[in-house]
């Protein structure tokens, strides 16, 4: 082992690194003390939290237990993460929808009162910016969270964007919500335990739907999503209650909830098939390629008016050169950036993520390949460190989602 | 506390070595195990392969990530665990005895005197973690 073992600790960190690689590199160097804090962060380290810097700030990437039980844990009972580094902001305004729509791929207008999903803003190129949640609270509030690591390259170009849509008379503005924190309660337990701490029916919030609630005492936005593929919960707490319904939560669960790090997140998210912003998904890859042509709401798909649109319907129309899929390997597991070749020993494509999955045993990755060695059951060769192991394409989620739905 | 064990030289890049003669059992520390966490694979060497102090001779995956292993001493590798291809947890578990890697017949004993003692270890894990 080389380097120092606490870079080797790093190295998830530098693997779950959201944002371009430069200013990863960037900030990943950067003095321990230039770290952001979440309010949370005494209460990470009280409980074990070994912190590591992520997108600029200093995070757990685990707490006491391993990696593997805290995930298996937030399948079997819950887990609580804390998420604030990540961007909750909201637009408000008569002409938010429209704005919105000039950006993402969703279709914003079709959405209800209270519903979110999740969506891409797109480049000019039909490449992606980033992902993100975005809920229709009103039709002239929008609330959305972007990644931590995409936070001010997003930022710059939605108000880039703002200003010229203003500039012809569009009624927009936005509202950074630095004043909250983001905490994400995932796994069987969630909805049980938070009830002890609401009024409101959680049993009547399906998967997707938001509501403006009163939780332990605190006016919280509520959205029923995460990034486990366990049902769940996001939660969008004033900063000054934080840390009291982290406490109340775990407490809820009677300790069964426990807290779960950055590592653990990354094998849930793995599992649950869905993408990680910066390996799975980059600037010039299209949401089509990425395998979220769902995302794209019907009318969008007939209109357009979204940046990028061209290329995108285009694609649609024709199919996308590579596609994203997923794969079960032998050997060691395959990381981001392993050659995927065809059974003949040609190279078809790149793996974005991978790693072993600790509810299945085996290793699972994802990755870009071309169109027609996409198909589950095409056997593959994937190459680490120069030697060949046997690979085939497996469809994604690995292991089964458990979203709340209506039945 | 990480478990150093007193008879051993070690590798500032945390590896053992438990010399016996012309030969050399190597492994990776308590500390670098539990660094690392859950290991899910070792990549092993083949035997008779010739390796040099200082370079790599197989790779350790953990759940959280991949971490190259260095080899303490130079000469040809005798024997290797074969045990770890199906339990690589071995490495958690026992990372001194049964999660031994590989058996060396040394080319060049001198180069014993390059590692650290055990206390010499020691101290150099706690500053290692001190500094982070």
């Amino acid at each position: 082992m080389r380097g120092g073992l606490w870079q080797l600790g790093q190295s998830i960190t530098r693997r779950l690194a959201q944002a371009d690689k430069k200013t990863v590199a960037r900030r990943y160097f950067s003095a321990e003390a230039e770290l952001k804090k979440t309010v949370l962060y005494d209460f990470h380290v009280a409980n074990g939290g070994k912190m590591v810097p992520f997108a600029g700030w200093s995070m757990p990437i685990q707490y006491k237990d391993s990696i593997m039980d805290s995930t298996l844990n937030c399948r079997q009972n819950g887990s609580l993460f804390d998420v604030s580094h990540m961007c909750g902001l909201s637009l408000k305004g008569k002409d938010s929808i429209s704005f919105l729509e000039k950006l993402v791929i969703a279709d914003v207008a079709g959405l209800a009162h209270g519903v979110g999903t999740l969506t891409v803003f797109t480049n000019e190129k039909g490449g992606a910016i980033d992902d993100s949640v975005i809920t229709k609270v009103k039709d002239d509030h929008i609330y959305l969270v972007v990644n931590a690591g995409c936070r001010d390259k997003d930022l710059a170009h939605i108000e880039e964007h703002m200003k010229a849509f203003k500039a012809k008379g569009g009624d927009v503005s936005w509202h950074i919500h630095d004043e909250r924190s983001l905490l994400a309660l995932q796994g069987p337990l969630a909805a049980p335990a938070l009830q002890h701490l609401t009024k409101e029916d959680l049993s009547k919030i399906y998967f997707g739907e938001f509501r403006i609630l009163d939780i332990n005492g605190a006016q919280c936005f509520l959205t029923r999503t995460g990034y486990t593929g366990e049902d769940g919960f996001e939660i969008s707490v004033p900063s000054e209650n934080a840390v009291d319904l982290a406490k109340a939560i775990l407490e809820k669960s009677e300790g069964k909830v426990r807290l779960t790090g950055l590592g653990a997140r990354d094998s849930l998210r793995l599992e649950a098939g869905l993408c990680l912003y910066g390996n799975d998904m980059e600037q010039h890859v299209t949401p089509v390629e990425a395998g979220l042509t769902w995302a794209i709401g019907k009318r969008r798909r007939a209109e357009g008016g979204f940046l990028g649109a061209e290329v995108i319907l285009k694609q649609l129309e024709e199919g996308p050169r590579v596609r994203r899929v997923g794969f079960f390997s032998t050997g060691p597991p395959p990381r981001s950036h392993s050659e995927i070749q065809d059974d003949k020993g040609k190279g078809i494509g790149e793996v974005t993520s991978g790693g072993f999955s600790p509810c299945l045993k085996k290793n699972i990755a994802m990755g870009y390949v071309k169109s027609g060695s996409h198909k589950a059951g095409t056997k593959v060769k994937m190459i680490i460190r120069g030697k060949a192991y046997d690979g085939v394409v497996t469809k994604m989620p690995f292991v089964p989602t458990k979203y709340y739905k209506p039945t | 506390m990480p478990v150093i064990v007193k008879d051993l030289k070690y590798a500032d890049s945390h590896e053992w070595a438990k010399v016996d003669g012309n030969s050399a059992t190597i492994g990776i520390t308590d500390h670098a195990q539990d660094h690392l966490g859950d290991v899910v694979y070792v990549e092993l060497p083949e035997v008779g392969k010739s390796i040099s102090q200082g370079s790599g001779f197989g790779a350790v995956e953990s759940v959280k990530a991949t971490s190259d292993v260095y080899s303490p001493v130079s000469g040809k590798v005798t024997e290797v665990n074969e045990e770890l291809n199906s339990s690589p947890g071995l490495i958690n578990a026992s990372p001194y005895e049964n999660g031994w890697i590989i058996k060396v017949e040394m080319s060049d004993k001198d180069e014993i005197n390059k590692l650290m003692d055990s206390d010499q270890y020691s101290k150099f894990c706690q500053e290692e973690d001190a500094k982070h």
